[in-house]
């Protein structure tokens, strides 16, 4: 989904209507694992889909602040999720997207007070990028894409799977930064007073480069990957073959 | 008065450029920072919703929100949700030419993060009618300024002798990364 000059491409592929739905969902018949699974690793938000950047990118100077944005949103995703699936024969098709919308700003309403209340150092650490949660493409895509068409059970699933891959993509992008900018992790230094800190991870310049490196690591490998496929056994569902291509 | 007008606008378009510095409407940047054009056209748009936005957002701050302070979020978006809907309705029926220009972007921009965030950073900030417009319109340019900036480096980029590793967004994300860099100098008009 790169170099989309075109707007209405970007619209078709931003909301979750990535290419790879149709390898995957074969006439919509996944397993359950295959829902859960999914959005952890291989379709994972933020390091393959590219979806919900800004909070990926500003909240993850600390690992306890990623903490924080990762559980708020995996919050207001599974709710989401399970509230659109429950009512997505009631919703009408004109007005969907202001219905969605309206659902995940309740969460985020709920999810900001709750952590204004029991983490106030947290909350105010992250500031406006918690009601920011609203409009982080990743949960109205899955809506868009998934759970306005599924039964409840499959959207909790594909809700709890991509909440859980945007958590790791959010840790790890905190453990770089802080490892690096500040020689501790959660808070407890692990380098020793010696370290000499890189500032500039903490700083926002770091959030780019750090996603922009991971982003090369992720390419190198793929590349090495499928320089082996012929000689690696190939997944059922075209995993591997997707992967070459 | 109007130096501090002024002093907020190039905050706004320079130190805290809502794009390199606080991450706000990557998606656009990301996305449609390809083209030098289109990258313009993006950027008129972007400064059109967002002085609308402040507009709104000054209002409900004065006159709906002090009744109902739980509801700002969700006033917030769906205002400016449908707000955008009906300009974007009015534009398509009284100019067609600029609705060709800005249309296809200004659905997109609903949803673009920097749009809400300005609403968010207005309120939090008590900015008033003007101070928020002059927010507005440094928020506005400042987006503009870096999108054309990426679009430029990468039409160069095009053209450079690039290993097939690095194609794709890993290079636009560490492009970014210098241009965060080097906007970083601008931290030093904030003590003048």
């Amino acid at each position: 989904m790169t170099g989309t000059e075109n707007a209405a491409e970007l619209v078709r592929h931003a909301p979750g209507a990535h290419e790879d739905g149709a390898a995957l969902l074969p006439g919509g018949t996944t397993t359950s694992t295959q829902d859960f699974l999914r959005g952890v690793w291989e379709e994972n938000p933020v390091l393959v889909q590219m979806l919900g950047l800004c909070p990926a990118l500003a909240v993850t100077n600390t690992v306890a602040n990623s903490l924080a944005m990762g559980l708020a949103t995996f919050f207001v995703l599974t709710g989401s999720s399970l509230l659109v699936s429950t009512f997505k024969n009631l919703i009408p098709k004109e007005v969907r997207i202001a219905s969605f919308i309206l659902i995940i700003a309740t969460f985020v309403t709920i999810a900001d007070m709750t952590l204004a209340a029991v983490v106030p150092d947290i909350h105010k650490a992250l500031g406006a990028f918690i009601a920011l949660i609203v409009v982080n493409c990743m949960i109205l895509g899955r809506q868009e894409a998934f759970a306005s068409k599924r039964p409840i059970g499959r959207a909790l699933l594909d809700a709890v799977g991509t909440g859980f891959g945007f958590i790791i993509a959010m840790v790890m992008m905190g453990s770089i930064r802080e490892l690096l900018g500040n020689g501790s992790l959660l808070g407890y230094s692990v380098f020793g007073p010696s370290f000499e800190p890189w500032i500039i991870m903490i700083l926002p310049p770091g959030g780019f480069l750090t996603l922009g490196i991971i982003l090369l690591a992720f390419g190198w490998g793929r590349g090495r990957k499928a320089a082996e496929v012929p000689r690696v056994r190939r997944w059922p569902h075209g995993v591997a073959s997707r992967r070459a291509a | 008065m109007s130096s501090d007008l002024f002093w907020i606008l190039i905050s706004a378009m320079l130190v805290n450029n809502f794009t390199l510095h606080l991450f706000l409407g990557l998606c656009p940047f990301m996305g449609v920072s390809a083209k030098i054009a289109t990258a313009l056209r993006m950027g008129a748009a972007n400064i059109f919703v967002l002085t609308i936005t402040s507009l709104v957002a000054s209002f409900l701050n004065a006159y709906v929100l002090p009744f109902a302070p739980y509801l700002r979020l969700i006033s917030f978006i769906v205002v400016i949700a449908s707000l955008v809907q009906i300009v974007e309705m009015t534009i398509k029926k009284v100019s067609p030419t600029l609705f060709r220009e800005l249309g296809i972007y200004l659905p997109l921009i609903t949803t673009n993060c920097a749009i809400l965030g300005l609403a968010i950073f207005q309120t939090n900030r008590g900015y008033g009618f003007l101070e928020g417009l002059a927010f507005a319109l440094g928020a506005g340019l400042g987006l503009t300024l870096a999108l054309v900036l990426m679009a430029s480096i990468r039409e160069r980029a095009e053209l450079a002798d690039i290993p097939a590793l690095a194609k794709g967004m890993g290079l636009v994300l560490i492009i970014a990364g210098s241009l965060s860099l080097a906007f970083m100098g601008f931290a030093g008009l904030s003590t003048p």
